[in-house]
Formats: structure tokens, C-alpha cells, sequence
């Protein structure tokens, strides 16, 4: 499987790449409320592919017409080429693991596990042989007799992810696979996902609302907003070039100014800020109308404190240092800029010596990368 | 705030210790916290008076209405009638004014078993009984399932339509069948009328105008636990087991009908125990040759006058019940062991 991921590490960059899951301008209401709106997306064979998005999003609901258990109210959802429309869910190719988990109350964990293996016509024993080596898999072998209620949240979690990979799904869903669990539980069975999936080589679709669980397990992110798929990228394209002003505001923490374009060459551009003393220079071009009003987001990593004013007439800004978090590898400043705006900015702590370090109440200037700016329209 | 000072026991172990090593007043408060005046509450709380306060209630009203009667009734299946008023000789006599004497008849339970009515009454009690309690499930199971299911407003109306023949008296609705059942009824009288048939059918004093009354009577007592049962079933478990293959009748055998045992087993005691002992149903609708238990002892008492074969009847039927009772105690123990 690790072989196959090298040599076709991004399918989704390959036109000529067959889609596993294709979603075509899916829309589903309830009543008057749109929950999805027009979805189009397309996910490849052994992909960890995410959705995420606030809560009422429609990602699970997205989810849930994978899955089959509602209909779209117009578009189309193929899975490995096949049309789902008619088909119910028990006869669909996926598996789904259910945010409550959904673990058959007065079944044993083996009972639970071998339930999916029973509604087709395979022998006893082999049953018990797959249960028995998925449980493994799982580390839940010695817990096979026990019932749901005697697990744990972290065991039940297991549970029900062996009782959806046991019939060994083309594509496996999952549904907040983690919110239960704590932090540190949540750490290790991200990777723990991650392993399994690239060893059994299933593709999975993960609907999460937590930015940290998407960025660590997914290939591709799907960020949703208001029914609607609003950037599709990896990690870091989501992260670095947010394509609009949510998703820039959604993934991680990020400072947003709102101004006009004062210059719009090919090869770079100047926004005026009003809460910024510098115009704003970005590296590349927008090709936009004339004195077009745009938004411009930096984070907080990219910005850097120095005492001495920044050579040059572009991105910098003056402001004083209102609060400082200190987090062990690096610390977090909020500057207010003499505009009166407020910013975050991350330094990682690099030495130890307590005369470098800034403090409060302390008059620092700030500066950034002409790379560093994202810049948007609207 | 003085009478606020009282802690109970328990919480007064968790007074921190540094405040005693700290102020010097540290000792004379505590002994205030010990014995200054107390909460009502708390003190209820703390000594033995709160736990038996709350069951003395139930407690009184069931040795009251409940043991002493059956003492007494216990007590009179081992006497003997005779003539007079109370009709059967005390247990209890004087023997030349020094010995007590205590003489228990077993002879009223050896009875039973001589006359073929009892035990044939009994059986057929039984009979009717459990079939009426199948007939209240399969009849009452869908109604259940369908009202658990349906949207919050439908359910409070179709979940009054069930109960809202309570408003009627018991006795008046089992009268309103006999008009619907007998040769010139209702029902008779609309087939003849659109000649399906040219003959009134028979179904007064027949099984089947009792199990009618009793199921009919008795329904809602299955429907209301059955649903309280279903009613909390998580939908999501029907969804996953559709997910991992399973079709909607083999989800339901295989997911919501064992959970729902718990709910089967509460609406079918509340259906067989009180259909045993029916007494007015099998009277107004049933057959004269074969009488129910509950009939037999109420002759008994009333017709026959004969207070202690009464006794003894009432005693079997009630080890009768007992026993279905016991299972189902146990059985619902288990399941609190569950959760």
C-alpha cells in the first residue's frame, strides 16, 4: 500500500485518474433549510479525505447520503462508478462508524463485531476467525465476551471501528471518529487510524468539526460552510492559501485586515490598510478591478517582533505589547498597533537569555514576508 | 449563618486542616461545627429517621391493605365453615380455660383437588389468560412500535386515544360488547341485513366474546409499557445494523425486539396476572359450563357462603400468580444489573 501511495502520492492532480467517490451537485433540503447545497466533489481510492466545518455545515448529512440513509434531493453520488440512488443501505459497498459509536446494547463485543459478517452467508468459524484477527488488530482481543457497558469510551470507540472495518468496506465513514475521547487518547488512535488504513488500504471520508484532527489525518481537507464545499485542498493548501476570508478565519488563528488596492501589477501588489501605517506588498499578482476592496490575512507565526523600525516602506506596522502567553516552545503576544487593533503574533522561543525577550507594555515593531500575506477580494 | 454552621458527618471530616494550625480560634469553631444547632434537613439526613421516613409510607399502606388482609384470609383457608356470622370457626380456642388450641384445617386444600371444578377452572383461567396475553402482544406490539414512532404530536394524540376508554367505567364497555355480540347485536344484525349471512352467529357465552372482552379491556396495558420501552430506543442502532448489511425485518428480530424484552415482559404480566382472577368479563360475555377461577370464588364466598374453600381458592390462585411474579422480579433485577 506504501508502495502505491509513492507512486501515485496526489491522484487528485492526475486528470486521468478514476474517481472513487464522485458527488455531483448533491443538494439536500429539509423542509425549507438547506442542509447541503449543490456539492460536487470527488474523492480517490485510498485516500483519508475529510470534511470539516462548524456545527449545522451539512457535512454529516453529506455523510449520512453516502451512506444511504437519506436521500438527495437532486444531484447524484456514484461510488466506484455505481449510481446509489437506488440503492439501500445494506446493500452499498461502505461501512460507516457512527458518532455514538451505535454498539448493539445486548451484544458482546464479538456479537457486535460479527453482526456484519452474519447477514452475509459465510461459515461459523471463518466469522470467528475474522473477528477474532480484527479484534486483534484493534487490541481488543481479550475483551471479546465483554458487553459495551463494561468498556471504556476509548474501548467502545474501538469497538466500533472494528465492527465497521470487519467486512472489509471499499470505503469506510466516519463520523466524528474521535469527539469522545480525550486528548491524549485522541492523539494516539489518530495514528493509529492512519496505520490501519494505510495496511487494510481502505479509503476513508472523515467528518470532523476539529481543524487539529482534520490537518493530522487527512490527505485532502474539504472545508464546508453553510452546506456548501468552500475549498478542497490538502493540509497546508488549506492552511497557507485559504481561498476564501472563512476558511482563512476558519483553520487556525489568523490576523485579518480589510483594505483597498492601492497598485495591481502581474508580478505583485500594494493594499492599503487603514489600520496599518505600511501598505500592504504581496509577491504576486490579483488581477482585479482598480481600488478594488480586498482582505488581507497573515498569521500569527509569520509576523515578527523587533525593536528597531523594519528597512523599507512596506509591510510593517508599529504597536505595543498588551499580553504575552507563554507556551514552553514558543510564546504568543497580543501587540495592539497604534491603530487600536489588536494582533496575535507566535515567536518560537529560540534562546534562553531573559534579556532578548520582549515584555509587557513594551513598544515593538512588526514585519512580514512579502510571501507571507493572503489576499482576497471582497 | 449560625444555623448554617452544622455540617453532616461526612462532610465534616473534609474541614481543611491547615485552618486549625493557622488561627488560634481554629478548635472553638470546630467544636461549634460539631455541635452547634442543626439544619432540619441535614439532621434528617445523618440520623436514622431519614431513609425509614421515606418508606414508612408505602411500607404502612401495604401492611395494611395488603399482608394483614391476606393473614386473614391465610388464616381462614385453615378453618372450617360452620353456621354462623363470621361463617367458619375461629382457629383459635380454650381448652378448659387453660390450654390455648390452634386447629388448621388442611382439609379445604385437599378439597381443590378432590372437585374437578377447581382444577379445571384453574387450568381454564390459565388458558384464557395466556392466550389472551399473546392476542394483547401481537395485536398491541405494532401499535406500540407505531406510536413510538410517529412525530411528537400524533404520538400524545394516539397516546390518549389509548388510555381515553379509562374515562368510561370498566363495566359499562364490557355491557356495550354484549350489544355488539349477541344473535340480534349490532354486529348480526349489519350482516344479516347485508346478507352475508342468513343465520345470527353465536358468540355470546363463547371463548371468543371473552378473549374479545379481556384483550379489548386489557390492551392498553400492554400498549403503554411497550411503548415506554421503545420509545427510548436509539434509531441509530437500526441504522448501523443497516449499514453492516442487515435488512429492516432481520435489524428489527435481531435489534429491537430483544431490547424491547424488558417492556414484553412488563405489559404481558400486567395482561395474564389481572386476566387470571377476571371475574366480570367471563360472567357478562363467557360460557356458562366452564367457569374462570375468579367466578368459582366469588360463588364460593357469596353463593355457597363457604368462607374457608374461598380462602383456599383465593391462597392457590395467588401462589398462581406468585410465580410469574417471582420471574419477573428476577428478571428485572438482572437488567438493573445491566445498567
Amino acid at each position: 500500500m506504501a508502495e502505491q501511495r509513492t507512486k501515485t502520492p496526489e491522484p487528485w492532480l492526475d486528470p486521468h485518474a478514476e474517481a472513487y467517490i464522485r458527488v455531483e451537485n448533491v443538494t439536500k433540503r429539509f423542509g425549507n433549510f438547506v442542509a447541503v447545497n449543490n456539492v460536487s466533489l470527488r474523492v480517490y481510492k485510498g485516500e483519508i479525505f475529510c470534511l470539516l466545518g462548524g456545527s449545522g455545515c451539512g457535512k454529516t448529512t453529506l455523510l449520512r447520503m453516502l451512506a444511504g440513509f437519506e436521500p438527495p434531493s437532486s444531484g447524484a453520488l456514484f461510488i466506484d462508478g455505481q449510481n446509489m440512488a437506488d440503492i439501500p443501505p445494506y446493500e452499498r459497498p461502505v461501512n460507516m462508524m457512527f458518532q455514538s459509536y451505535a454498539l448493539f446494547p445486548h451484544m458482546t463485543v464479538a456479537g457486535n463485531v460479527a453482526f456484519g459478517l452474519e447477514q452475509e452467508r459465510i461459515a461459523r468459524p471463518e466469522i470467528n476467525r475474522r473477528v477474532a484477527e480484527i479484534l486483534d488488530i484493534v487490541k481488543l482481543g481479550e475483551y471479546a465476551k465483554r458487553k459495551p457497558h463494561q468498556l471504556s469510551g476509548g474501548q467502545r470507540q474501538r469497538v466500533a471501528l472494528a465492527r465497521s472495518l470487519v467486512k472489509r468496506p471499499k470505503l469506510l465513514l466516519l463520523d466524528e471518529p474521535l469527539g469522545a475521547l480525550d486528548r491524549k487518547l485522541r492523539e494516539h488512535t489518530q495514528f493509529e487510524l492512519i496505520s490501519i488504513q494505510e495496511r487494510l488500504g481502505v479509503t476513508f471520508v472523515v467528518v470532523t468539526h476539529d481543524q487539529e484532527e482534520a490537518m493530522t489525518l487527512a490527505s485532502r481537507v474539504g472545508v464546508m460552510n453553510h452546506g456548501e464545499i468552500v475549498q478542497v485542498g490538502t493540509p497546508r493548501q488549506i492552511y497557507e492559501f485559504p481561498a476564501t476570508r472563512f476558511v482563512a478565519d476558519f483553520i487556525g488563528s489568523v490576523n485579518l485586515f480589510e483594505g483597498q488596492l492601492s497598485e495591481d501589477e502581474p508580478d505583485h501588489v500594494r493594499v492599503r490598510c487603514e489600520e496599518l501605517p505600511a501598505p500592504v506588498y504581496v509577491d504576486h499578482g490579483l488581477s482585479a478591478p482598480p481600488l478594488a476592496l480586498c482582505w488581507v490575512a497573515i498569521r500569527p507565526e509569520k509576523l515578527t517582533l523587533g525593536r528597531e523600525r523594519p528597512v523599507g516602506t512596506d509591510n510593517w506596522a508599529h504597536g505595543v505589547i498588551r499580553d504575552i502567553a507563554y507556551m514552553g516552545d514558543m510564546s504568543v503576544f497580543m501587540v495592539r498597533l497604534d491603530a487600536g487593533r489588536e494582533v496575535r503574533v507566535t515567536q518560537a522561543n529560540r534562546t534562553r537569555k531573559p534579556e532578548e525577550q520582549f515584555s509587557w507594555d513594551e513598544p515593538v515593531y512588526l514585519s512580514w514576508d512579502a510571501s507571507s500575506p493572503v489576499i482576497g477580494l471582497g | 449563618m449560625a444555623l448554617r454552621a452544622y455540617r453532616s458527618s461526612s462532610s465534616r471530616r473534609r474541614i481543611p486542616r491547615r485552618s486549625g494550625l493557622t488561627s488560634p480560634w481554629a478548635p472553638l469553631w470546630q467544636l461549634f461545627q460539631r455541635f452547634g444547632p442543626p439544619r432540619w434537613s441535614a439532621y434528617v439526613r445523618d440520623h436514622w429517621i431519614g431513609k425509614p421516613l421515606v418508606t414508612l409510607v408505602p411500607m404502612t399502606w401495604l401492611v395494611l391493605f395488603f399482608l394483614v388482609p391476606f393473614i386473614i384470609v391465610f388464616g381462614i383457608s385453615f378453618s372450617q365453615s360452620v353456621l354462623a356470622i363470621p361463617p367458619y370457626e375461629p382457629l383459635w380456642s380454650w381448652v378448659d380455660d387453660k390450654v390455648l388450641a390452634l386447629r388448621l384445617h388442611l382439609g379445604n386444600y385437599n378439597y381443590l383437588f378432590t372437585d374437578t371444578l377447581y382444577i379445571s377452572s384453574y387450568l381454564y383461567s390459565v388458558k384464557v389468560a395466556a392466550v389472551s396475553t399473546l392476542l394483547c402482544l401481537l395485536l398491541g406490539y405494532p401499535m406500540a412500535y407505531g406510536i413510538a414512532r410517529s412525530t411528537p404530536t400524533v404520538r400524545n394524540l394516539f397516546l390518549m386515544l389509548v388510555i381515553l376508554p379509562f374515562w368510561t367505567s370498566f363495566l359499562l364497555r364490557v355491557y356495550a360488547w354484549i350489544g355488539l355480540l349477541k344473535n340480534n347485536g349490532v354486529i348480526n344484525n349489519v350482516l344479516m341485513s347485508l346478507g352475508i349471512i342468513h343465520e345470527p352467529i353465536t358468540m355470546m357465552q363463547t371463548d371468543f366474546a371473552v378473549y374479545i372482552g379481556i384483550v379489548y379491556s386489557y390492551l392498553p396495558f400492554m400498549i403503554l409499557p411497550l411503548f415506554s420501552n421503545l420509545e427510548k430506543h436509539d434509531r441509530t442502532l437500526l441504522e448501523a445494523a443497516a449499514d453492516l448489511g442487515s435488512r429492516p425485518w432481520k435489524a428489527f428480530m435481531r435489534i429491537t425486539l430483544p431490547l424491547s424484552i424488558p417492556g414484553i415482559v412488563a405489559g404481558s404480566l400486567l395482561v395474564f396476572i389481572p386476566a387470571v382472577g377476571e371475574y366480570v368479563i367471563p360472567s357478562l360475555l363467557g360460557r356458562t359450563d366452564q367457569l374462570m377461577i375468579g367466578r368459582v370464588l366469588s360463588d364460593e364466598f357469596f353463593a355457597n357462603r363457604d368462607w374457608p374453600v374461598a380462602s383456599a381458592v383465593a391462597i392457590a390462585m395467588l401462589i398462581l400468580l406468585v410465580v410469574p411474579i417471582v420471574i419477573f422480579q428476577r428478571y428485572q433485577n438482572r437488567e438493573l444489573a445491566h445498567k
